[in-house]
């Protein structure tokens, strides 16, 4: 049995499923209180922690809730009364339900329907942290399996054992998604948008994530006819692989910059430096977890890119919280989040969160060849002001006597008025051009929706003409202009970008190789 | 420093101190260094404002006279800044206009 869906990072996997949406099991004691009490901690941490994932693809209502939830599961006063019942020999478990019980109990007992309704909330809030204690005796993914569910966890993908191989299926999901992004970078196979076919849940199936297929129960000419694809796929990722040690140059010797787009410090331990041009993004949004981080974690975290790199360039963006980004304590809810206050736009409402980020990458500076660039940026009031601030920052550090450098500053082309008339930017040292966020703004598209991803392209004549033009533009004023957007890593849209006159993009890099392939094999 | 202060303010919003407004009333209380107490009456009982478990519980509809009072370090500012935050509707207005 065949269901389509939509690749959301190529590959094949062929293995046994494993049913994400099984029932939790059961919770195991543990042998003193101490144990008991970090249990429930760990496992409240874990209930955050997937809240604040699922927070990324809600709209504002629902991620109102799930924010109140985390706001909730946060607050002391509501573990306080389990951690002391624990203290009095209670199992986690156990102490958590009467605790939370007692607090349900108080708003069932509420004569207003509305606090009466939040009952509901507490139960839900209730439920996540008993999943999280009771999966430790959970089952792990055997290596190669194919992840089959509704939807999955960052954490859960984080750990999972992937070197088997295996890869994920899912009924929602979006291409869009952290994980998928997780997914394309380490090269996991991965379909979204199955929707809810009456399949097993067990047995063997094969997953087409070239094509954006699962096929349950399969026959032998069909995992014949999957075998030859895979291995066909496999042949075109082994020839790519020959271009990856070699800088990229067209068929007609026209060179082109690969670099790679990295989301975790730890994410270079990877990559061979030698294998690309330099980081053209490094996100910082991600570092931005569940707290905001001080300048001395933000610091090495830059710093230990910019070693990784030896002298190559690095590309570090300011925080671009917001969007489907939200940070805790840091963004803010609204309507239509797209639109909002994200980017620069949020950055420069929050300066005491801004000139941390500032100051860690000032004082990075002289470990490398480091760039930075600002995201959102729509009006060149927007890059003034976040150069200023720069400027002040710099003089701070200078004022005590810490060594720093100001590094070239230079902005993301991704919001359509910085590309339809980039002669207002002429003063930034480069451009970098976010396909992404470009693409879904020009086509009023959004990126995390399935039913217009047809309208999503960057190959639309509209957005590929805002890219020729600012191609153009940099072209003429001597500034650099490179793409960090997904279509960089894209083969089929690699030789329309080229066409465009781009010279420099940043892929993820499990697409290094395939991009440097599709380079080589463009008439540009 | 032990600067201290209270004021009253009138819940507006439809449905009172509820999940949402508490999420953002909670998280500026913990903007401030004072240490700031809501309450549904003038005699208490009184209820940590940086609280969210706290402050849901004081359960406010809408039409509640919400007393705060702050002490310490910035507690009048807090006051002023909390009592503000009530009045704007928690700037839920906003957040529930729907546009095309």
């Amino acid at each position: 049995m065949r269901v389509e869906g939509i690749p959301a990072s190529p590959g094949y996997a062929e293995g046994p499923l494993f049913d994400l949406d099984q029932p939790p099991a059961s919770y195991k004691a543990k042998a003193s209180t101490e144990e008991e009490q970090a249990a429930l901690m760990s496992a409240i941490g874990k209930a955050v922690g997937r809240l604040a994932a699922l927070i990324e693809t809600a709209d504002g209502d629902a991620a109102g809730i799930l924010e109140f939830h985390i706001a909730m599961l946060e607050d002391d006063a509501l573990s306080g009364p389990a951690l002391v019942a624990i203290g009095s020999g209670q199992p986690a478990d156990a102490a958590w339900r009467t605790a939370l019980d007692s607090e349900i109990a108080g708003y069932e007992a509420s004569d207003q329907d509305y606090f009466r309704a939040r009952a509901a909330d507490l139960r839900d809030i209730r439920d996540q942290v008993l999943r999280a204690l009771n999966e430790e005796g959970e089952v792990a993914a055997p290596p190669g399996a194919i992840l089959y569910g509704e939807d999955i966890a960052p954490t859960r993908f984080l750990e999972t054992d992937w070197s088997e191989g295996g890869g994920i299926a899912l009924k929602s999901g979006s291409t869009a998604s952290h994980v998928a992004m997780l997914a394309r970078s380490r090269g996991v196979p991965m379909v979204v948008g199955l929707g809810a076919p009456a399949a097993p849940t067990m047995g063997d199936a094969l997953l087409d994530a070239e094509h954006g297929a699962i096929i349950f129960s399969p026959s032998p000419a069909e995992t014949e006819a999957f075998r030859q694809s895979a291995s066909a796929f496999a042949d075109r990722l082994g020839a790519a692989k020959t271009f990856l040690t070699a800088p990229a140059v067209t068929k007609a010797g026209t060179a082109v910059r690969v670099q790679v787009n990295i989301a975790y410090p730890s994410d270079v331990e990877g990559i061979d430096v030698e294998t690309c041009d330099g980081v053209g993004l490094m996100r910082t949004e991600f570092l931005f977890g569940k707290t905001l981080p001080d300048e001395e974690t933000q610091y090495h975290a830059y710093c230990k890119v910019l070693e990784w790199a030896g002298g190559k360039p690095v590309t570090i963006r300011t925080v671009d919280a917001g969007g489907d980004k939200p940070v805790p304590g840091f963004t803010v809810e609204e309507t239509n989040p797209f639109l909002g206050l994200r980017g620069i736009r949020l950055s420069l409402a929050r300066l005491d969160i801004f000139r941390v980020q500032i100051r860690a990458l000032l004082r990075a500076a002289i470990h490398g060849n480091l760039r930075v660039m600002f995201p959102m940026i729509a009006t060149p009031d927007e890059y003034a002001q976040a150069a200023a601030l720069f400027a002040e920052e710099r003089a701070a550090l200078a004022a005590r006597g810490v060594t720093h450098k100001l590094p070239p500053l230079g902005i993301m082309v991704e919001v359509p008025s910085v590309a339809l008339a980039p002669e207002d930017f002429a003063d930034v040292a480069f451009f970098s051009i976010g396909s992404n966020d470009l693409t879904q703004y020009v086509m009023a598209a959004a990126r995390d929706n399935a039913a217009v991803a047809h309208l999503n392209s960057v190959r639309q004549p509209a957005v590929l003409r805002l890219v020729a033009a600012v191609a153009a533009f940099g072209l003429e004023k001597g500034i650099p202009v490179s793409l960090c957007g997904d279509a960089g890593g894209d083969p089929a849209t690699i030789p329309a970008l080229l066409e465009a006159g781009l010279r420099d993009l940043s892929v993820a890099p499990a697409q290094l190789a395939m991009a440097k392939a599709a380079i080589a094999d463009a008439a540009v | 420093m032990s600067a201290s202060a209270e004021a009253t303010v009138l819940i507006t919003h439809a449905v009172g101190l509820h999940a949402r407004p508490s999420v953002k009333f909670t998280k500026l209380a913990k903007t401030f260094a004072a240490e700031v107490e809501v309450a549904v009456a003038a005699n208490g009982p009184w209820f940590d404002a940086k609280s969210i478990v706290k402050v849901m519980a004081a359960k406010a509809p809408k039409g509640t006279l919400l007393h705060i009072r702050a002490k310490g370090d910035g507690a009048s500012k807090a006051v002023a800044a909390l009592v503000d935050l009530v009045q704007r509707d928690f700037d839920e207005d906003a957040d529930h206009a729907r546009s095309a």
